[in-house]
């Protein structure tokens, strides 16, 4: 074997030469460097990535360059098509959709990254303490089966109806519906990504690097934290990649059901569903936000992944 | 020969019971367990290497494993340094972990393959001691060499290493903490031989050097003849015969080590065909569904009608030679009449 030809002796701070030549290991590089190297090999990723900044740059900084009130009606100028004044026309109201696909994004991406956020904390959580501790599994996994069951229709209904109004008076009218819905949304889409997790914490439980873990006395929180999530990235990832595109869609579903934000409070998936009623006369109106809502999602999905293979060491480098 | 007449025990097993239990049906039921490790009992002497030999599934490497607690026993006692261990709560083994490490058998599945080589050794370091990063990463190099791996290595991921480095990592990993007791669950058997030789020529080294303890499981008879002082045979979860080395391998008194040595391959091609092999009928019993009597009654050439009824106690027989077996018990027929009077009772 080569390594035993090439063993170095142990460094000598005495001899300036000995000193020198430890100088040259190259001291343990953070790895998010080298997750970033493969990441940058990844084309799909780095166009995701890129047309992701793009849609927030057109999102939160737009509105600044282009200070068009989204709620400002010009009743004379409905239903226009493209043109210098309106870049991309404007509502059966005047107003101006570039604005208004402006302010509906901020909502849309917002509630999408938070509710996505909410639903892979609990399901991560759910999963890894079910998979990890026994006497939580059975409580744990036979509440997952209780939440996949549930209606989720009657369920939104039922929450809406009844803490509308006590949020609105907290948070604000919009505010406290952006936590509804985002509440909402997270804690019911957690159920796959505990199942997966749990099912991935199982069978890395038993593998040898956990029992050598256990026998240098690695408590189970640093565990979890250090053997476990690092391994189980990969599932997680891909179920966050698919659960922003999940929640802006049931966003716009619900908003589409008056169970969301108010009518007039732009968000993609509201602008969508007002532009059906005009797709014969305006068809660019459901074509905006209809791209507008795919593509983050793409752009969405190739970040994730380019992410899992750059975080998976095996496939790094290669 | 290493003389255990002098040295201190480090480690003391008394009675290790490790039963799994078995669960049928809807309810989950308790309805038996499997007895992987069923009241094994010995010492090991402070710097020596006790080698601990079997075949697949005699509870081996279960046995290692429960030593250092990484199951909970059923029951018996473990004492490593002076310190009872078998039912010590958690904090008082995570203070006790330093002195007492493993290397594990398959170098791929032992290592995490999302940690850096450095991340990897220094784990227990970082779990066990206040050590700077800089001074962490020292001591990582200084691990690294004394295994003789390059310190370039330092940011690799495991899969990029060889079966031998890979093991040398786990070898550095145990090390790192300067244990005393290093359980060495079949190192060698899944890398090939040129690489075993290379492993075990390294614990060696790094036994002299550092004054290490071992407990060396292996099936592989010839290299357990190389590295251990003492050797202990397994059989269904009972130690059937522990003895010094030499004396073992010359002269083994249990009828199964003597079919275990004499299915060793023996280079010579004349003695290996002339050689009178004890081949054994039938397969293990089962550990949840033990025979009763002797474990070994089942496939024993010498076995006797006391073997059924009666379970040997493991005896000294000679100093340092232990064996349970009724070929040597003395009393047995004191024992058997003394059996059939109480059963007749």
């Amino acid at each position: 074997m080569t390594e035993t030809a090439d063993r170095t002796a142990a460094p000598a701070p005495a001899t300036p030469a000995l000193a020198a030549e430890f100088e040259t290991y190259a001291a343990p590089r953070n790895q998010w460097w080298d997750v970033w190297d493969q990441f940058k090999t990844h084309k799909g990723a780095l166009f995701g990535l890129g047309f992701f900044v793009f849609t927030l740059l057109f999102v939160f900084v737009g509105p600044l360059v282009w200070t068009m009130d989204p709620q400002f009606i010009d009743i004379r100028a409905r239903n226009a098509g493209p043109s210098l004044a309106h870049p991309m026309g404007t509502d059966q109201l005047g107003r101006d959709t570039m604005a208004r696909m402006m302010a509906g994004g901020q909502t849309s991406i917002a509630v999408g990254l938070t509710a996505m956020a909410l639903a892979l904390l609990l399901g991560t959580l759910v999963g890894v303490l079910a998979g990890y501790f026994r006497r939580l599994d059975g409580l744990l996994m036979r509440t997952t089966d209780l939440f996949l069951a549930m209606p989720l229709l009657p369920l939104l209904l039922v929450t809406i109806m009844l803490f509308r109004d006590p949020l609105r008076a907290n948070f604000g009218p919009e505010g406290g519906i952006f936590v509804l819905i985002v509440f909402m949304i997270g804690v019911t889409s957690w159920m796959q990504t505990a199942r997966v997790v749990r099912a991935e914490v199982l069978a890395l439980k038993e593998r040898e690097f956990v029992l050598a873990a256990r026998s240098i006395g690695t408590p189970s929180r640093r565990m979890i934290t250090r053997h476990l999530l690092p391994n189980v990235m990969s599932p997680i990832m891909v179920s966050a990649t698919l659960g922003i595109a999940n929640a802006i869609i049931t966003e716009s579903a619900l908003s589409f059901l008056g169970l969301g934000f108010p009518s007039d409070f732009p968000t993609w998936g509201r602008l969508l569903f007002d532009a059906t009623d005009w797709l014969t006369q305006n068809p660019e109106r459901v074509i905006w936000p209809g791209m507008a809502i795919s593509l983050t999602v793409l752009s969405v999905n190739y970040i994730g992944d380019g992410l899992r293979d750059a975080l998976d060491p095996r496939i790094r480098g290669r | 020969m290493f003389d255990t007449s002098g040295a201190r025990k480090l480690v003391e097993v008394r009675d290790l019971k490790m039963h799994f239990p078995i669960r049928t049906g809807l309810m989950r039921r308790l309805t038996g367990s499997v007895k992987a490790v069923d009241g094994v009992s010995f010492d090991i002497y402070e710097g020596e290497t006790l080698g601990l030999v079997g075949e697949s599934g005699c509870g081996k490497s279960t046995c290692g494993r429960a030593i250092l607690r990484l199951y909970d026993p059923t029951s018996g006692s473990i004492v490593i340094d002076g310190e009872e261990i078998a039912h010590a709560p958690f904090d008082k083994l995570r203070r006790l972990r330093p002195k007492m490490q493993m290397v594990f058998q398959d170098p791929q599945a032992s290592l995490n393959p999302r940690m850096t080589v450095a991340g990897i050794i220094g784990e227990p370091l970082q779990e066990h001691t206040d050590l700077t990063a800089d001074q962490r990463l020292e001591r990582i190099y200084e691990l690294m060499d004394a295994v003789g791996l390059n310190r370039d290595f330092a940011n690799r991921y495991p899969h990029a290493f060889s079966g031998g480095q890979r093991q040398r990592i786990g070898i550095a990993r145990a090390l790192a903490l300067n244990p005393k007791f290093i359980v060495c669950d079949e190192p060698i058997a899944a890398l090939d031989v040129s690489i075993q030789a290379q492993v075990v020529n390294l614990l060696e080294e790094l036994q002299a050097r550092l004054g290490l303890t071992y407990l060396f499981i292996s099936h592989d008879l010839s290299m357990v003849r190389h590295i251990a002082n003492r050797v202990a045979v397994m059989y269904l979860g009972r130690v059937v015969e522990l003895a010094p080395r030499d004396a073992l391998y010359e002269d083994p008194l249990h009828p199964y080590t003597r079919a275990l040595l004499s299915a060793v391959p023996e280079p010579d091609p004349a003695i290996h065909d002339a050689a009178n092999r004890i081949i054994l009928q039938g397969d293990v019993p089962s550990p949840a569904n033990p025979p009763d009597g002797c474990n070994f009654c089942t496939r024993c050439p010498q076995v006797m009608e006391i073997c059924r009824r009666i379970d040997p106690d493991i005896q000294e027989i000679a100093p340092g030679r232990f064996v349970a077996c009724h070929l040597y018990t003395k009393e047995t027929e004191k024992t058997a009449a003394h059996a059939a009077q109480s059963t007749g009772a």
